[in-house]
């Protein structure tokens, strides 16, 4: 059976198809899962994708954080599942304390859309095996509340535990420690607001999401012939 | 007696003339009641009915074997091969921005999507073209940082990326911005839907938000009519309506679903005149007639009129005319959306609109559908030149005295409009190659079922130029399409199909009407000449500024095919090296041109005459060496002439250029039709010339790119860190640091 990575789909969620297309394209399976659903089936990972769930109102993740499948998304995260969320999935995963700190509005009050050079800072993720400290990768924003903001011990937690797991070259958003992803403590957690699926295809202007999804696959092919951990 | 009085005048209240009253009189046979002639009154309006512009708007071409929908549907549909339709329209939101910026442009997008989506396509692209006043006055940078807030609020939450547009500023829009919208779906061709309510018994199903009291506009006086205690503050609600992007993703998802799973006979949104538009167009075009109920309706206040519910335009909503053997079925796919979901109407044979206060109820209004969606008057609106014409076009731009420093006139033509640009998703969906800031943006081309990469691509770009239409809108329409062309070309592309957004001043001028009707004619004969149909189009009229009705300003909108796409195109650039060609023949003219505007001389003088079949070789030409891989950098020489593309060239790729061979300020600032500038590798430049002489276009080589510098010989030499610093900031200097509300 070939790895299968469960895409996560709340009403206003947009990002789902191109992450879907992209996991094929890389020779796995995905299946969209709809926020209703209490179970993921039979997942190997599961991606958390961006978009605006339930239309960022109140607060971007705080209502698709009680929807019924985020408990199963726990649960998975729980047994050492691969969980990452991206962009709006990554505001969802800190608002459901899966990750630690909170996404606040960019520094300058605009949305901001574009190509952005990250420098990797730790391969010790389900996310980043497959890249290397200090790699550069021009992987796009597209955020309105990307600035990353945590307390001052969490973020000496987050430094001292190399959780930090990309920074911006050029901070976009005013982001705290320039602070583009982190994971959680048991590194199979991981929320970045640049989109690497967008990054997969020469023809789209950049192919360097393609180690960040692949890593991702084999974190789910590991999981699923070892069993979560 | 007062109230007499108020009951004669009422319709001219409600923007009727008396003849039209009478005509109403004498379709129903009877006098209209209150809520008929409510309903009349916005289906005949400028806005729904176009009476004023629909006699010339027939004069466009409008056929080609790939149009598989034309003009008068939700949207123009045309085959683009593998199955797959495209759908396209374009659309004003002009009034509402000026007065409320972010929610008349946030709407403008919501409404368009929902006529794309009506036709069963899944909407994949945004385009705005806008226009503001000037960027010194406070109010217009208010309006645009409210727009493009607005369009960037809406159009990214709702899920449809936006990959271009234009971004122009001129004190000819101050107070009455132009805000253009255009949107692109793809579907396949087999799911290709018309808003139709066909088939006696089916059920209308209104789906999405709420009816409330927002957008009733002008009708409002109905309400001081004395209709209701409780309307009596009616007329201070905003006319301009509130979107609701998550409403409308869920609205898209939902439809989407219904039609994959043919449980819809018909589609429409409701936009325009609402409900009343909505079910009296249907019920019109399936030749069949409609019951509506006004008590399952659901209402967002207590209270409210008959004639309220019917003509409010409340956003975010679509009516599904459905079996009732399928209404279980789509009610589950609205819970599952969860968007409501109400039988409003039932399909009849009577050909009649009736409105009724429930099922059985009583009868408040009996109107024949057809009569409201097509016998509005159509007016032959006088029109005539303007009387100085004559003495005007004597006025030429070339009179003006060469620039002592035609370096300055460059940088002060040049503006970055990633400010606006950066704020929208323009990547969604994985499809865009050529985002904002090329010369047309080139999507990939996936079919919208499997997903399958056709390896084709779709180009779009939009274009519009006031100047030249203030100078002759008819040659203005000619120009504008030929600049559309070849903004295709460069980046590859053949063109499909156009669709067009006439923005005008007010009809009651004659030298408007006269402009509109010059401006279709110009643009016909360019689409005959090139053989592109034309698939929709928008008027948008009483543009008007400090009093002064706008220049004439036809946005265009065209659709393009790549049929090679395995490398991005070249884009707007210039590599180290590069040899420069100057493609197209250049005419000593430079009325109408955005150098002569700079100068303070508009609408005087004559534009440069336009050689259609000379401009569709040179297009020809341009595609075929980008679709062989033969140019490293392509831009299109149009608004800022020859220099003004060199420098966007330079500035875009940080590569100077020394150029020569561009004797005067007319050979660096015309803007004669035709025209693009190429950078080629030296390697591949005997190839790409032998090309060019076999085929007979003409072109100059005019220098080399490369370094640190944009210098032409004898007119300018700036640096290109300076010329970049200006490009850079001039918006974010002028919005960045904050606006006034006006």
């Amino acid at each position: 059976m070939s790895t299968n990575v469960a895409v996560i789909r709340f009403p206003g969620t947009n990002c789902e198809f191109d992450v879907v297309e992209v996991v094929q394209h890389l020779g796995a399976s995905a299946e969209i899962v709809f926020h209703d659903e209490p179970s993921l089936g039979n997942a190997d990972a599961v991606v958390v994708a961006g978009g605006f769930a339930h239309g960022d109102y109140l607060r971007p993740g705080a209502i698709a954080r009680f929807s019924p499948v985020m408990d199963a998304v726990a649960a998975f995260a729980q047994e050492g599942g691969p969980v990452v969320g991206i962009c709006n999935g990554f505001q969802v995963l800190t608002e459901a304390h899966l990750l630690p700190g909170a996404l606040q509005k960019n520094a300058g009050l605009k949305f901001r859309c574009g190509f952005t050079d990250l420098r990797v800072e730790s391969s010790n993720s389900v996310l980043t095996s497959a890249v290397t400290p200090g790699d550069i990768l021009s992987i796009p924003i597209n955020h309105f509340e990307g600035n990353y903001t945590c307390s001052l011990e969490t973020l000496a937690e987050l430094q001292s535990e190399d959780r930090i797991l990309f920074r911006y070259v050029t901070n976009p958003n005013g982001s705290m420690d320039d602070i583009a992803g982190i994971c959680n403590e048991g590194r199979n957690v991981v929320g970045l607001m640049p989109h690497p699926e967008r990054a997969c295809h020469d023809l789209l202007g950049s192919h360097d999401g393609i180690n960040l999804m692949q890593s991702l696959l084999n974190a789910a092919g590991l999981s699923s012939v070892q069993g979560p951990s | 007696m007062a109230e007499q009085g108020l009951e004669e005048s009422l319709h001219r209240e409600l923007g009727l003339t008396d003849d039209e009253y009478e005509r109403i009189c004498s379709i129903l046979d009877r006098k209209p009641n209150h809520l008929e002639l409510a309903m009349f009154s916005v289906m005949w309006s400028e806005h729904c009915s176009y009476k004023s512009s629909r006699i010339h708007l027939k004069r466009f071409p409008t056929e080609a074997p790939w149009v598989l929908v034309g003009p008068g549907e939700g949207a123009g549909v045309v085959d683009v091969g593998d199955g797959i339709g495209a759908a396209i329209r374009i659309e004003s939101h002009n009034h509402p921005s000026a007065i409320e910026p972010y929610q008349g442009a946030a709407t403008g997008a919501g409404g368009i999507l929902r006529d794309i989506f009506s036709m069963g396509a899944r909407p994949i692209a945004l385009m705005d073209p806008l226009r503001f006043g000037p960027l010194d006055d406070p109010r217009s940078r208010w309006i645009a940082e409210g727009v493009v807030s607005g369009i960037s609020g809406y159009g990214n939450s709702v899920g449809v990326p936006t990959v271009g547009g234009e971004t122009v500023f001129d004190e000819c829009y101050t107070g009455n911005p132009l805000v253009n919208v255009l949107c692109l779906g793809v579907l396949p061709v087999e799911r290709l839907v018309l808003g139709r309510a066909e088939g006696v018994g089916n059920l209308a199903v209104l789906l999405g938000s709420t009816t409330g009291r927002d957008g009733i506009g002008g009708v409002s006086v109905l309400a001081s009519a004395g209709f209701s205690d409780e309307a009596s503050d009616a007329d201070k609600r905003p006319s301009v309506q509130v979107g609701d992007p998550f409403e409308e993703k869920r609205l898209i998802e939902a439809c989407l679903e219904l039609l994959d799973s043919n449980l819809a006979a018909g589609v429409q949104d409701l936009g325009g005149a609402g409900i009343t538009c909505a079910t009296a167009e249907t019920a019109a075009k399936g030749g069949a007639g409609m019951d509506v109920m006004i008590a399952p309706i659901p209402q967002r206040e207590p209270g409210m009129e008959p004639f309220e519910v019917m003509i409010s335009e409340s956003q975010e909503r679509m009516l599904a005319i459905v079996e009732p053997a399928n209404l279980a079925a789509v009610l589950a796919i609205a819970e599952r959306w969860e968007i409501r979901a109400n039988v409003i109407g039932i399909v009849t044979d009577t050909g009649r609109l009736r409105v009724l206060d429930e099922e059985n109820g009583q009868v408040l209004a009996d109107v024949p559908a057809k009569a409201l969606e097509q016998d509005a008057p159509l007016y032959d609106r006088p029109r005539s030149a303007p009387a100085d014409r004559e003495q005007r076009q004597l006025e030429s731009a070339n009179a003006l005295d060469a620039p002592a420093d035609p370096g300055a006139d460059v940088l002060a033509m040049l503006s970055d409009t990633s400010w606006v640009s950066s704020q929208y998703d323009h990547m969604l969906f994985l499809n865009t190659v050529e985002g904002p800031g090329g010369d047309a943006a080139v999507l990939r081309l996936k079919h919208p079922s499997t997903g399958l990469d056709t390896g084709r691509g779709l180009a779009l770009t939009t274009d519009g130029n006031h100047l030249w239409g203030a100078v002759d809108p008819y040659r203005g329409g000619v120009m504008t399409v030929a600049e559309s062309v070849m903004n295709l070309a460069v980046v590859g592309a053949r063109p499909l199909a156009l669709v067009n957004c006439l923005n005008f001043g007010n009809p009651e001028h004659p030298e408007v009407m006269w402009q509109l009707s010059e401006s279709i004619d110009g643009l016909s004969e360019a689409l005959l000449a090139f053989g592109i149909p034309c698939v929709g189009g928008n008027v948008s009229l009483y543009n008007e500024s400090r009093g002064t009705d706008i220049d004439p300003t036809a946005v265009i909108g065209l659709l393009g095919v790549v049929d090679v796409l395995e490398t991005p195109p070249p884009g707007v650039r210039l590599v180290e090296g590069g040899r420069l060609l100057l493609l197209g023949h250049t005419e000593a003219e430079l009325s109408g041109s955005a150098w002569a505007a700079l100068k303070g001389h508009r609408g005087r003088g004559k534009l440069p005459e336009v050689d259609l079949e000379a401009v569709a070789h040179v297009a020809d030409a341009v595609r075929d060496l980008v679709i062989a891989g033969l140019v490293q950098g392509a831009h299109d020489v149009s608004s800022g002439g020859t220099a003004v593309a060199l420098a966007e060239m330079a500035v875009r790729s940080g590569v100077g250029f020394t150029a020569a061979r561009l004797a005067d300020h007319t050979d660096l600032f015309a803007e004669s039709s035709g025209r693009a500038v190429l950078c080629i590798d030296p390697e591949k430049l005997r190839e790409v010339l032998d090309v060019l002489e076999e085929r007979g276009i003409e072109h100059s080589r005019i220098g080399v790119a490369g370094g640190d510098r944009m210098s032409v010989k004898g007119q300018f030499d700036l640096g290109l860190s300076e010329v970049t610093a200006r490009w850079t900031n001039h918006l974010p200097d002028a919005l960045g640091s904050g606006t006034v509300q006006g």
